[in-house]
């Protein structure tokens, strides 16, 4: 067991301290310390979150023997521990795949939560010397990069797909490995939507530094100084597509992820503009400007969230992106020269 | 949240013919497209599908065909700029 991965979540290292069992298994625990969170929270924010993984290999839940069912899974941190903490009072084994840290969705896209690591991982296991059945349970969602008729037919174990969820496996153990309707569909409730936001936020913040360096330069030139309330209209927006879109997707009226963005970036930007004067007197090309530029970031922003979606299809995003895309680059251009105008050659107070 | 996505872009197609009417679809999916009436499989539900390709993968007759890829705005522009096929490269994100 490297140290580099398990170690810096804690989790293994009791199994590294050696509590082993005979086998050499490693068995985890399916409560999560404070490490555990903190890491979390590390990663959702974005803070140092490549390389949040465990060691691929087999794993043991509680006591498992030769007959216990056998669940297959990412080794990606965050994964891991979602699933391992809602298996309390199980007895079961934990085949995890090397996706190179990446979570089962995104890995069964790319292929490496794939039929090949299944197979290749059954092996160096030697899971099927470790239990006698010959079933394999894996999330529903890497059904898009496992073919269970390959796995069955190379390796002699049969693959079943389980649930969306971690929460539901229990209960679909407990059925005899039978999901409902119910549990094998991808909901995308208000707290999936919310988890992600903060990764977004800081990632759109990060390029934002590069926009206040340049408004700085643009500041030892102009007219009218770039200033607070610049910066909180900007601000507004940046939260609006990152945030308030995501949160408030299911509500806001028509489907395009860009086009719910840019109408709430829209009001902000109306309500800024109110709120700061600028729609007075003197400022109309500014305001106009800004009308063009703000709405369209907040859209670009809320647009990158089908990345985060698990129901938009790529032909939807592409037909999205087509119309989408040129409105805001255009819309935002035009927007950016109005404001440079305003500030370098018209100038106004505040 | 009910997903609700743009209409009629799916490229999801099913051969009804060469259908053995196993189910597996049905159980990959994870958006509920499928239905079976008279021991087929029948798509109910084509605008909820995301083009994951799981149950072309796991049709074990290939009946089903779908342009399976990532839904993700920046991965498709990155495509467009390297000229490959769009990947998503957030490792560990929870996103794509
Ligand atoms: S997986 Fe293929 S053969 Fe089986 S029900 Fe679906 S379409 Fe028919
Ligand atoms: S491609 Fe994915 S979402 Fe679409 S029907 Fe097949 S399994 Fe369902």
């Amino acid at each position: 067991m490297s140290k580099d991965c398990c170690c810096s979540g804690e989790l293994d290292c009791s199994a590294e301290r050696g509590e082993f069992r005979e086998t050499n298994i490693p068995v985890v625990s399916t409560t999560l310390s404070a490490r555990d969170i903190f890491g979390v929270l590390k990663v959702r924010f974005g803070i140092g979150r490549m390389d949040y993984k465990i060691e691929p290999g087999l794993y043991a839940v509680g006591n498992p023997d030769d007959n216990s069912p056998v669940l297959v899974s990412a080794n990606y941190k965050l994964t891991f521990d979602a699933l391992r903490k809602e298996l309390s009072s199980l007895d079961c084994w934990l085949l995890i795949l090397d996706t190179k840290g990446v979570n089962v969705w995104c890995a069964a896209g790319k292929g490496t939560f794939g039929t090949e690591e299944l197979i290749n991982r059954i092996e160096k296991t030697g899971l099927s010397e470790i239990v006698t059945n010959r079933k394999l349970i894996l999330p529903q969602l890497g059904a898009s990069g496992v073919n269970f008729n390959e796995v069955a037919r190379r390796s002699g174990f049969s693959v079943m797909f389980g649930t969306v969820r971690a929460s539901d496996i229990k209960q679909f153990i407990a059925d005899g490995f039978k999901a409902t309707p119910e549990m094998r569909t991808v909901k995308f409730t208000t707290r999936d939507r919310f988890v992600l936001t903060p990764v977004e936020l800081v990632s759109a913040a990060k390029n934002s530094l590069f926009v206040l360096g340049v408004l700085f330069l643009v500041n030892l030139f102009a007219a009218r100084q770039f200033g607070v309330y610049d910066f909180i209209a900007y601000a507004g927006v940046v939260l609006t597509g990152t945030v308030l879109t995501p949160l408030l997707l299911p509500v806001i009226p028509g489907k395009a992820f860009s086009w719910k963005g840019w109408l709430l970036g829209l009001l902000w930007s109306i309500f800024a503009l109110w709120r700061f004067g600028w729609f007075a007197q003197g400022f109309g090309i500014l305001a106009a400007g800004y009308l063009l530029l703000l709405p369209s970031v907040s859209a670009y922003l809320a647009m990158n969230f089908t990345g985060s979606s698990t129901y938009t299809s790529p032909s939807g995003v592409l037909k999205e992106m087509r119309i989408a895309l040129p409105l805001i680059i255009g819309s935002a251009g035009v927007g950016a020269i109005l404001v440079l105008i305003q500030t370098l050659i018209i100038g106004g107070a505040i | 949240m009910k997903p609700n996505y743009l209409k009629n872009v799916a490229t999801l197609t099913l051969d009804t013919e060469k259908c053995v009417g196993c189910g597996k679809c049905g159980e990959v999916c994870p958006h509920g497209v499928f239905d079976f009436v008279n021991d087929k499989a029948l798509i109910t539900q084509r605008d909820l599908c995301m083009e994951c390709g799981a149950c072309a993968l796991n049709c074990p007759v290939n009946a089903l065909e779908v342009n399976a890829g990532v839904g993700c705005a920046s991965a498709i522009i990155k495509g467009w700029f390297t000229g490959g096929a769009p990947t998503c490269d957030c490792s560990g994100s929870e996103c794509c």
